[in-house]
């Protein structure tokens, strides 16, 4: 049974697909642009691959530089995530994101916090600000 | 958001595709953090990089006809001619190079390759809105200078040096640049370089909230304030602090806090230095090379180094990044040939995190900066971090 819960848009789109869930936040250069697989010691996610996931965590980081340019490897590369989902943005991920034209949105529905899991499948559509569990 | 005529006109074209781009980004940025109109801005800075991405959207913009209404300075790739000298530079790092300085030349950047421009070229006013990237100037330009800046990415300050507008919200209100965590320090802050640990311990408490220090010195010199600002905004994205009667916005307590008690009282000790000191270094022994410089040092910084080197002779190669401004002034003041004699250098218009150092890679080094040596681990370079005259000994025995 589909689930709809409301989120706030960020960066523009439309995506269906698998998420991933970071309990940390995420800086794009520390992830590797030829595997799409987090490089980070220590991180929630290190070893794991980003390609073609929507991906939940709460924030950016990293300097105004490094964020962008890590994103940019990986749009080139193929190997990025399809989407973001995030609970604090902050501008440097913001203006990557709008400018690298990857779909994001924030202050989604606590409810889909308890519910989404990896592996889900779910239809992002940043325009009319909503998430579906499919 | 409410646009004027003249934004709305820049949106729909009239000022050329390239303002049409860059407004189209900032009005996105403006819905996201819920602005409700965008104001001027009077001065910029862009944190060039040199990298993919950075190349890839200055050259977009480029080829949108877009030229910079209020012109940034820029942060430093590196200085092609003088590596050339002493290294080589691979075909497809100097095409890069080439190609990053003819782009932001054309958007009309004002091309001072410096990541310190807070320090002598690019200096607002108290109050003055802006829109700087570039992880120590951000800092600087709120808490030093109590003028106002949000922290922005490298792009995002592009676009707003070509509109001339940023959207209002963030650190530009008012009520955002309030004080929320009291900092009590009570390690003992003796020179420079425990302003660069303190930097790095505080955030690991702070989760990005805005710090108000008391029980520091009350007259820090610039690269105090340089070297704090630098380190709280790489280990934790903190882009404004107060200190109690020395910074413009914090005369008394009570006024940095905006009259409302302190969110959550945290103290740094001597202990907290210390173990963020040993966390960050790389283990000593035999070093290769000194790197200072990151950010780029002041001319008193530069005097201190040639001070210490003054008559000696170094058993490692030592280089100093600063901007072309401050070399200039070292060589008129005679500092450069003292370096020089000593077998250090001096190298503008350079950042370490470029790939003109490919010849110390997979080499250990001496710096006084933690930043120098958070970005460098993707070069496979490794630092020892330890104050300047340790540094500068370490450089005459080889090893530390």
């Amino acid at each position: 049974m589909a689930e709809t819960f409301s989120c706030h848009k960020v960066s523009e789109g439309v995506i269906e697909g698998e998420v991933l869930v970071s309990t940390d936040d995420l800086c794009f250069y520390l992830v590797d642009p030829e595997t799409g697989k987090v490089i980070e010691k220590n991180h929630a996610l290190e070893g794991q691959s980003v390609a073609d996931k929507i991906l939940i965590f709460p924030s950016g980081k990293g300097s105004s530089v490094v964020q962008a340019d890590g994103m940019y490897q990986l749009k080139m590369t193929g190997k990025g995530p399809k989407a973001l989902i995030i609970r604090y943005p902050d501008t440097v991920l913001v203006a990557s994101s709008i400018i690298m034209e990857l779909p994001v949105v924030d202050k989604v529905d606590e409810a889909f916090y308890e519910k989404i899991k990896n592996g889900d499948h779910v239809l992002l559509d940043a325009d009319k600000g909503q998430v579906t569990i499919q | 958001m409410k646009l004027t005529q003249e934004e709305q006109e820049m949106l729909d074209g009239k000022y050329g595709e390239g303002a049409k781009i860059a407004l189209k980004i900032q009005v996105a940025l403006g819905d996201v953090f819920k602005a409700e109109r965008m104001v001027p801005v009077s001065r910029t800075h862009v944190a060039l990089s040199n990298q993919d991405a950075d190349i890839w959207f200055a050259e977009k913009m480029v080829e949108a006809g877009a030229k910079c209404r209020v012109s940034p300075t820029v942060n430093p790739g590196f200085n092609l001619e003088y590596f050339q000298c002493i290294t080589t530079i691979s075909k497809k790092d100097e095409e890069q190079i080439r190609r990053t300085r003819k782009a932001y030349k054309e958007l009309g950047a004002t091309l001072t390759f410096d990541c310190t421009p807070y320090q002598e070229k690019n200096v607002p006013r108290f109050g003055e809105i802006t829109a700087y990237s570039e992880s120590s100037a951000t800092p600087f330009i709120n808490s030093v200078y109590g003028a106002r800046t949000n922290r922005e990415s490298a792009q995002s300050a592009l676009c707003a040096a070509i509109t001339g507008r940023t959207p209002l919200y963030g650190f530009l209100l008012d009520e955002n640049r309030k004080g929320e965590v009291l900092v009590d320090v009570q390690a003992k802050i003796r020179n420079d370089f425990d302003y660069q640990l303190l930097g790095y311990a505080v955030p690991k408490k702070l989760k990005f909230k805005t710090p108000v220090f008391v029980n520091v010195p009350t007259n820090p010199s610039p690269a105090a304030l340089m070297n704090l600002g630098a380190q709280l905004n790489t280990a934790g994205n903190v882009p404004m602090y107060h200190i109690v009667g020395v910074t413009p916005e914090a005369p008394t307590l009570e006024a940095a806090f905006h009259g409302e008690e302190p969110k959550k009282i945290i103290t740094i000790t001597q202990e907290d230095l210390e173990k963020v000191h040993e966390e960050i270094t790389d283990p000593g022994g035999k070093i290769d090379f000194a790197l200072f410089g990151c950010p780029h040092f002041n001319i008193d910084q530069v005097k201190q180094v040639a001070d210490l080197v003054k008559g000696k002779q170094l058993k490692v190669k030592l280089w100093i990044m600063t901007s072309a401004l401050t070399k200039n002034l070292a060589t008129k003041m005679g500092l450069l040939e003292t370096l020089q004699a000593a077998g250090g250098d001096i190298v503008d218009d350079t950042c370490m995190d470029q790939p003109c150092w490919e010849f110390l890679y997979g080499k250990k080094g001496v710096t006084d900066s933690p930043k120098c040596a958070y970005y460098t681990k993707r070069r496979n370079m490794q630092f020892v971090i330890r104050e300047v005259d340790e540094c500068i000994e370490a450089c005459m025995r080889g090893e530390i």
